[in-house]
């Protein structure tokens, strides 16, 4: 069974004027089929506006398709008896590391999750201690969140989510406002909860080189899925991604040139390592 | 700097009345404040100053901290202390000039109500120093709860106490920095009469709003995303419960209730007027 299925989805919602009468219907997210299987890394790409935060709120049920149906491990979102059941299932992490922590202490934050399912309090602490170790926040558990950096509260609110036991993470652009220190931390983590817990996680971005491990990238335009493949695939085909106003990791960026410029290097370079050796093979 | 301003200025510390049940501190300290009332002798007030000086003491708060919580109550005392000195008649008159007259019992009553202002704020201020203001809600929470069954909302108003309380640095880091920016472009907080500061105000306002309901916004997106839908089914991480320690403290404050109330009735001890 996949773990998310979307099936021709479609969100409108309401354009208004400025008194608020209704002058017609947006389409953020027009015609969408997704498959992703359990276990996997999942990156969806865009630019602003694309409507990869919309797609990302379905998976949560925070939004509900308008037209198609998103199943949620089996589950179908717009079923209100399984909403606490498909929240459950995949959890969500936000942009704001700010807006997302309730707790004034770590690990009372961690533990939020948990008791509003209903957990009793001696696996609730088991839980944190686990969550938190995940992440590698145990130092910080009895900490104010307002103490912490970006990074640092983007992997608390990780934790928050892993200690609801999901099978599946939704990360929605959690880099966006961090600093290339704080995006490193993050997505280290994140890799790492992958590879030990085997959760599914799909990561909303709009920064390159966070997607090069991915099994599948999935690439958004104005609503509609415009590019999938792995990767490689991906990133080999620069022309049309810089058509959709997406940056290219610069060492793909690099190797793309010099193949113009009559190097024969191959298609979809994705790291610095792989760029030194298909130079070092060169003559 | 202004990331440290804890509400309720919550003295961090280890000591025997930190680790008391926050439902313990609340009512022993209703209680305190009600002992004050019930008596009005000067062995009454000797036990009431042995007994929060204990606490103190076990507190491990320096008093330098707690005498500085009685800053904001000086002006409302100074006028307490005035008025029940020179309109209280009775008894023999001490000092006499114009139309100003001290009795006897202006000048006991007037002594006796400060020492109980400045008792009640020190009481209820080692509250405050010694329970986390997360305990503080939990506890009244917890001691509200009877009030669910008339249809109070105890919970959801316990939990919007601790988001005010971890948003509280938040906005206040939010405010400076729309200070700043509007101070850089030119802005003026610090001339002019109050009306024109209070003006000045209305610019960091406007933007302070906008963000913090587009906090909230996000804030309650998080909550239902981790599952929060009020407090029905919900468990607890830190749940409340009674340790011996705790029982002894509703002990000794109910021994000291009932010394004072005796001595302030049954044992004459007089000196001069008091």
């Amino acid at each position: 069974m996949d773990m998310i299925h979307a099936e021709e989805l479609v969100y409108e919602y309401d354009k208004r004027d400025e008194e608020g009468n209704i002058i017609g219907t947006n389409r953020a997210i027009d015609g969408v089929d997704i498959d992703v299987t359990p276990g996997s890394f999942v990156a969806v790409l865009g630019h602003n506006g694309s409507g990869k935060s919309t797609l990302a709120k379905h998976m949560n049920a925070i939004l509900v398709p308008t037209g198609g149906t998103m199943w949620v491990d089996g589950k179908d979102t717009r079923d209100p008896n399984e909403l606490w059941n498909v929240r459950q299932s995949a959890g969500m992490v936000f942009q704001n590391p700010d807006n997302q922590i309730i707790g004034t202490v770590v690990e009372e934050d961690v533990g939020f999750g948990p008791e509003n399912l209903g957990v009793p309090t001696d696996e609730i602490w088991k839980r944190v201690e686990d969550s938190l170790r995940a992440v590698g926040m145990i130092k910080y558990r009895n900490s104010s969140p307002n103490k912490l950096s970006g990074g640092q509260k983007q992997r608390v609110a990780i934790a928050g989510v892993i200690a609801m036991e999901p099978k599946c993470i939704v990360l929605d652009e959690p880099t966006a406002m961090l600093d290339p220190n704080g995006r490193r931390e993050v997505i280290r983590a994140v890799e790492k909860l992958r590879k030990e817990k085997n959760v599914t996680v799909i990561l909303i971005t709009h920064y390159m080189e966070e997607v090069v491990d991915a099994d599948q990238v999935f690439v958004m335009d104005d609503g509609h899925i415009v590019m999938h493949g792995t990767p490689r695939e991906i990133f080999s085909r620069v022309d049309e991604l810089k058509a959709y106003r997406m940056d290219v990791p610069q060492v793909t960026m690099l190797a793309e040139e010099l193949r113009k410029r009559g190097l024969a290097l191959p298609k979809g370079i994705l790291r610095r390592e792989e760029l030194v050796e298909a130079l070092c093979q060169l003559r | 700097m202004i990331r440290d301003i804890t509400i309720g200025q919550y003295y961090p510390a280890q000591s025997r009345i930190h680790r008391l049940d926050p439902r313990v501190k609340i009512i022993c300290t209703l209680l305190f404040l009600v002992s004050l009332f019930i008596q009005n002798s000067l062995l009454g007030y000797l036990v009431a100053t042995l007994f929060l000086g204990c606490v103190i003491k076990f507190s491990k708060v320096p008093v330098k901290y707690i005498v500085k919580g009685l800053k904001p109550v000086v002006i409302l005392l100074l006028f307490t202390v005035v008025m029940n000195l020179f309109l209280t008649r009775g008894g023999s008159t001490l000092v006499h000039f114009g139309i100003f007259t001290i009795t006897e019992s202006g000048l006991r009553t007037s002594v006796f109500m400060a020492v109980r202002l400045i008792y009640l704020v020190m009481g209820s201020s080692i509250m405050t120093f010694t329970t986390s203001p997360n305990g503080l809600t939990d506890g009244l929470e917890k001691l509200l709860y009877p009030l669910n069954k008339i249809n109070v909302p105890v919970h959801e108003v316990a939990m919007m106490m601790s988001i005010a309380l971890r948003f509280i640095p938040i906005l206040l880091e939010e405010t400076d920095k729309i200070m700043k920016a509007q101070m850089a472009r030119g802005a003026d907080f610090e001339s002019g009469n109050i009306i024109q500061r209070a003006k000045a105000m209305v610019p960091i306002l406007v933007p302070l709003f906008v963000s913090a309901f587009r906090r909230a916004n996000d804030l309650a997106m998080a909550m239902e995303a981790r599952c929060y839908h009020g407090g029905e089914g919900r468990t607890k991480m830190k749940p409340l419960k009674y340790k011996p320690g705790d029982f002894r403290a509703y002990i000794i404050t109910m021994l000291y209730l009932v010394i004072i109330f005796m001595v302030g009735r049954f044992v004459p001890f007089r000196l001069w007027i008091f």
